[in-house]
């Protein structure tokens, strides 16, 4: 048996009702209802996090680190996502944000805009070098890059082999703390703020994403700290100074903003797992073999629409358009030195693996065996894809029977035909006794 | 070889809104069955191809997916009204897409020709009246 991979989505088993609303959202069909309970399938679940927007009784959840736990290390950094910014209404400068998590209990402050900033020119270097596939793929949204390894593994050849931007700016922060208080790396924890758990997942198991280790400590939801902040973003009075990022990697946050960033000229960004699929599908049928980068966001709208937000994605990402319009024009060609990329660590430690969804049998033979005798029960189902099954739909109810999770009698459709059958036999049965 | 698997997927003239449904199932079966890497990649490009030429360009026809232990094959039949100068057809650049086509982002004239260079085993008959049929197998290493 293979080993369970983490997830930061899980299930809360009190509070799920066994209804069918998640089971029919999930993009990956990694969802099965089973003796009253909704059960999430390891292998397919990206944790992409769109069945705790569906989940009226908020039985899915994402498990991240809460504030206290940041006590463990003596000194510890926060490292927002650009995205927090978009949280607040009106915002005029990122840094009323950086200080406010000061105020609620970390000793830095470091902008993972920054880190885009970085990674933005680290990918324009590396566009430069020659035979790359077309196009290249984003490797920044975790949930994208795990629907890659599961849905498009031929595909991952494409997927830019540089480190998320939360990645190089913990360990950018990490190293400039350490140099100006002379502190031990171990003694500093550095927290990313969440938008969403797929990242939470990508640095408690960095494996699956290329990297041997994350830099970062853990990461807190936003949702967590939107409320402890806006008090004192809402104090707060002057601008303090700071080094800040630039328009590019806040920009970031809201969907095309990375490729405006890093090629301009010739991208595409999709945005929303549905349409990121179809784009996939066009790129696997070499339909986009002119375009040089693809950016992928699992959510509508890019990280402003993570299931973690507070604000509502499109008045989020009008808040970060109002703030980047009044930065300075400034590209990270110009503000990221190159001997920043070449000091810090930007390439993946090892490539990403293929993780498909498992073929219907080992044997070949065996697998069309199985995809015949599938395509019979598909031809015996209704076709309402109604999930009361427990499948997400009659073809995912058939291939659940054929690979041993279910049987047909699951089906209620098929079930009460046979019971009505069955009651015209009995009652035919008393007919022929009475005469 | 023995026949393992086959279904035949029916493809409508000028039925944009479906186009590219049977080559989009083609792939998910393959993976169902543990085809993978370059040969899914070959079979997804001619496949879509194919399936757009019987939209694009015949009067309707069918696409039929059939595998074999060590080899997937597609075959392409058309009804018509079959292709007039072959040669010219498979030259890369070549279309007599219509303006609807062309509007929608097809009639590169790379299709054959990319059909051609991605299967192991090409083959293409043609008789301007009747129809045109192609074989394309892909082996399975
Ligand atoms: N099934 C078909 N029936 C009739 N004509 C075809 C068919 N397939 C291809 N052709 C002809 O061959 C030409 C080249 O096809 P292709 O290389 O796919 O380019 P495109 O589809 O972009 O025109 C088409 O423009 C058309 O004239
Ligand atoms: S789009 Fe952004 S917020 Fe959404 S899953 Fe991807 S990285 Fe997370
Ligand atoms: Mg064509």
């Amino acid at each position: 048996m293979e080993e369970r991979r983490y997830h930061s989505v899980r299930l809360d088993k009190d509070r799920c009702k066994g209804c069918t609303n998640c089971l029919r959202h999930c993009p990956t069909e990694a969802i099965r209802v089973r003796d009253g309970r909704a059960h999430i399938l390891d292998n397919l679940c990206i944790d992409c996090g769109e069945c705790i927007r569906v989940c009226e009784y908020h039985a899915k959840v994402a498990f991240t680190d809460s504030l206290p736990n940041i006590k463990a290390y003596k000194y510890t950094i926060a490292l927002p996502a650009p995205t927090l910014y978009g949280q607040f209404r009106g915002l005029r400068n990122p840094a009323y944000v950086l200080e406010a998590l000061k105020c609620i209990g970390f000793d830095d402050v470091f902008e993972v805009a920054r880190g885009a900033d970085v990674v933005t020119r680290a990918i324009r270097e590396r566009m430069r070098e020659p035979n790359l596939p077309k196009p290249m793929i984003s490797s920044a949204c975790p949930a994208c890059v795990r629907l890659i390894q599961v849905r498009f593994p031929e595909l991952l050849d494409h997927v830019v082999d540089i480190r998320q931007p939360m990645e190089v700016a913990a360990e950018i922060a990490r190293a400039e703390f350490c140099r100006k208080h002379g502190c031990e790396p171990e003694d500093v924890g550095c927290f990313f703020i969440t938008p969403c758990p797929a990242k939470m997942t990508a640095i408690r198991t960095p494996q699956p994403l290329g990297q041997e280790k994350s830099e970062l400590s853990g990461a807190i939801s936003m949702m967590e700290l939107y409320g402890l902040l806006l008090p004192h973003v809402m104090k707060m009075q002057s601008d303090p100074n700071f080094v800040p990022a630039t328009r590019y990697g806040v920009g970031w946050a809201t969907s095309n903003g990375e490729a405006s960033a890093v090629f301009p000229d010739n991208s595409l960004s999709v945005d929303g797992i549905p349409n990121v699929i179809r784009v996939l599908e066009e790129v696997e049928n070499n339909k986009l073999n002119e375009l040089t980068y693809l950016e992928c966001n699992a959510c509508v709208g890019g990280c402003v629409g993570g299931p973690l937000t507070f604000e509502n994605n499109y008045v989020a990402k009008h808040a970060i358009r109002n703030l980047v319009k009044q930065m300075p024009e400034i590209h990270p060609d110009s503000n990221v030195p190159i001997s920043m990329i070449n000091k810090y660590k930007m390439r993946l430690d090892t490539p990403l693996e293929p993780n498909p969804v498992a073929a219907l049998d080992e044997s070949m033979t065996e697998a069309m065996r199985k995809m015949k005798r599938m395509n019979e029960i598909v031809a015996r189902l209704p076709g309402y894809d109604c999930g009361s099954c427990g499948s997400p739909s009659c073809a995912a109810f058939a291939e659940d029977i054929v690979r041993g999770y279910s049987t047909e009698m699951q089906c209620i459709h098929i079930m009460r035909d046979r019971l009505q059958s069955l009651a015209a036999e009995m009652l035919d049965l008393a007919q022929t006794r009475r005469e | 070889m023995e026949e393992l698997f086959s279904t035949t997927y029916p493809v409508a003239q000028a039925d944009y809104v479906t186009a590219g449904k049977a080559s989009a199932d083609i792939k998910r079966r393959l993976k169902q069955l543990g085809v993978g890497g370059d040969v899914l990649r070959r079979v997804a490009v001619a496949s879509y191809e194919v399936e757009l030429n019987l939209v694009i360009h015949s009067l309707g026809g069918e696409l039929t997916l059939t595998v074999f232990p060590d080899a997937v094959q597609l075959v392409s039949a058309d009804v018509g009204p079959g292709i007039r100068d072959l040669a010219m057809a498979m030259r890369e650049g070549y279309s007599t897409a219509n303006e609807e086509a062309r509007s929608l982002g097809f009639g590169a004239g790379m299709g054959l020709p990319n059909m051609k260079r991605n299967a192991d085993e090409f083959d293409i008959q043609s008789e301007y009246g009747k129809g045109t049929t192609i074989t394309m197998r892909f082996r399975l290493s």
